[in-house]
């Protein structure tokens, strides 16, 4: 259990908080599972793997619509107030990135299921772009959830101070796969796809930096999320 | 002495600042005040103040009830003081208007200045101050007699109103400010304590209306009541705040969180804390209050 969640004089309020928690933890385990699942699916051109993602998104679904109901009674009966309430608004935020990191990996299993009906279509430098992108967002993913597990600033901030790095490896493989097009235009489906498969790992690295936010907000009490876009667009990221 | 709020991290952040990133690493590193550090944080003065508290200390016989306390009462701001029980908070209230002079072993040192006057200044008549800061108490206390008599019984003795005329205008006006009027309207002569638990301590706040303080002072004002007049009192709170400066006490988290604009959190005699009571409930300075208000004190 995490301490930040203990110490109420009503104990039942540990356990209720506690169990959201952890509820969520295993929202965030199943999400990055199905993450590392579509990513082998693409790299391996694995159909299995890609099959296995799209059977498991309703689970994931249904853990969402879970922990809304948990939220929703935990709010009417014990009115959380300050830290608490910000630990609240937070599993509330949170695993609705979780459910659209696990839409994204669903996105990526369908587009891998498509692109294998033909012949394998990914040129190395494509499959090493999209190992790179989703090496990096998976491994934000991974980092957030344990940011979140323990409620750590420091492990939290490392994947916001690391944004560009994703933004410039998207940026990069969106070039390229343009760079294909421009030259031979029956590659423009297959570019569309892999384009759209690129921008799933995007989300999916935006979703765990917003998750990461969120551990900012419980800890500190400090929403960061809208400065840090204005200054993206400032920066023009 | 106290500390100023902008020596804690500051809730927002410059978005005009490139550097958001070092920002949120700053931020990081300021932890909330230890639950060691007794001394208070927020800001204790007002720019508008109605009473001006400077370093109260209460004492009981040999227990120190109150120590060094300073704070500020806005004018036409309610004022939240939250704290568990034993903490101070309705010694200090009733340090507001005199009412510990009735006890003998209590001793009040300080200042509390009202319009440049020192209200513990021994020329100060504490019967014309009770009328300037009226309280209204936990339990509703109407006197045994008529809902009219409840409300005229002050101007009288205060000498507001002598003609009936003007008494009639007093009870009118008192019952329809405390939101009573409506349903006692027709029948003034009868008993105050015939009324149910909530109409009783709105008639009381209607008697203390009724002398035209400014400010009234409420003392867990909504503990014995049911929501519905708990709710019919704190709207009352929200409209009388507009001519009245208010100090209520309350063990509700929630109704401090809805009713006041700033709150002062009280714990074994010290303020701990004082500030905009957004702030307060979203993320307080101060370890102790946080405990207090998440009810993990101990």
């Amino acid at each position: 259990m995490n301490q930040s969640l203990e110490g109420h004089a009503d104990h039942r309020f540990d356990g209720e908080l506690s169990s959201l928690h952890l509820l969520i933890l295993k929202m965030g385990g199943l999400t990055l599972n199905q993450s590392q699942l579509s990513l082998q699916a693409i790299l391996q051109q694995d159909i299995v793997a890609a099959q296995t993602v799209i059977g498991k998104e309703p689970d994931i679904d249904s853990l969402e619509a879970t922990v809304d109901s948990r939220i929703v009674e935990l709010i009417s009966k014990r009115s959380p107030i300050a830290k608490d309430l910000r630990i609240t608004m937070a599993f509330s935020k949170i695993v609705v990135d979780l459910e659209h990191v696990a839409d994204e990996a669903a996105k990526i299993a369908t587009i891998v299921l498509i692109l294998n009906d033909g012949n394998p279509k990914l040129s190395k430098r494509q499959t090493r772009d999209i190992a790179s992108m989703g090496k990096l967002s998976v491994g934000y993913l991974e980092t957030a959830i344990q940011a979140f597990d323990t409620l750590d600033v420091k492990l939290a901030n490392s994947i916001l101070n690391a944004e560009l790095e994703l933004n410039e490896e998207f940026q990069s493989a969106l070039r390229y796969s343009m760079t294909f097009v421009l030259e031979d235009a029956r590659t423009l489906g297959n570019s569309i796809n892999i384009m759209l498969m690129l921008k799933s790992l995007e989300r999916i690295g935006t979703h765990a930096q917003n998750i990461a936010e969120y551990v900012i907000y419980v800890v500190h009490g400090i929403n960061i999320h809208h400065q840090r876009r204005a200054t993206d667009k400032k920066n023009g990221n | 002495m106290a500390k100023k709020i902008n020596e804690q991290p500051e809730t927002t952040i410059d978005i005009n600042d490139n550097h958001v990133k070092d920002t949120i690493e700053i931020h990081s590193s300021k932890p909330k005040v230890s639950r060691e550090d007794r001394s208070t944080m927020g800001e204790i003065r007002v720019s508008n103040p109605r009473m001006r508290c400077s370093d109260i200390n209460v004492y009981y016989g040999d227990k120190h009830a109150i120590k060094n306390l300073n704070l500020d009462v806005g004018n036409s701001e309610i004022l939240a003081m939250i704290g568990p029980s034993g903490c101070g908070k309705s010694t200090f209230l009733r340090c507001l208007n005199r009412m510990n002079d009735t006890i003998d072993i209590c001793r009040v040192t300080g200042s509390i200045e009202m319009d440049d006057k020192d209200i513990n200044d021994s020329s100060i008549d504490v019967v014309p101050l009770r009328a300037t800061v009226g309280m209204v108490f936990q339990k509703p206390n109407p006197f045994p007699k008529s809902i009219r008599e409840n409300i005229t019984f002050g101007p009288k003795i205060h000498g507001l109103a002598s003609h009936k005329d003007d008494l009639e205008g007093i009870v009118e006006t008192s019952l329809k400010k405390a939101g009573l009027w409506g349903e006692v309207k027709d029948r003034l002569d009868q008993p105050g304590t015939g009324l149910s638990g909530g109409q009783q301590q709105r008639l009381c706040i209607a008697r203390t209306i009724a002398v035209e303080p400014e400010i009234i002072l409420m003392d867990e004002p909504c503990s014995a009541l049911d929501p519905i007049s708990t709710a019919a009192i704190e709207e009352l709170m929200m409209d009388l705040k507009e001519n009245f400066s208010i100090c209520i006490v309350t063990h509700s988290m929630q109704q401090a969180a809805r009713v006041s604009e700033r709150t002062a959190y009280f714990h074994l005699g010290d303020l701990i804390e004082v500030g905009d009571t957004k702030q307060i409930f979203n993320n307080p300075l101060h370890q102790l209050t946080e405990d207090y208000i998440t009810g993990r004190f101990g």
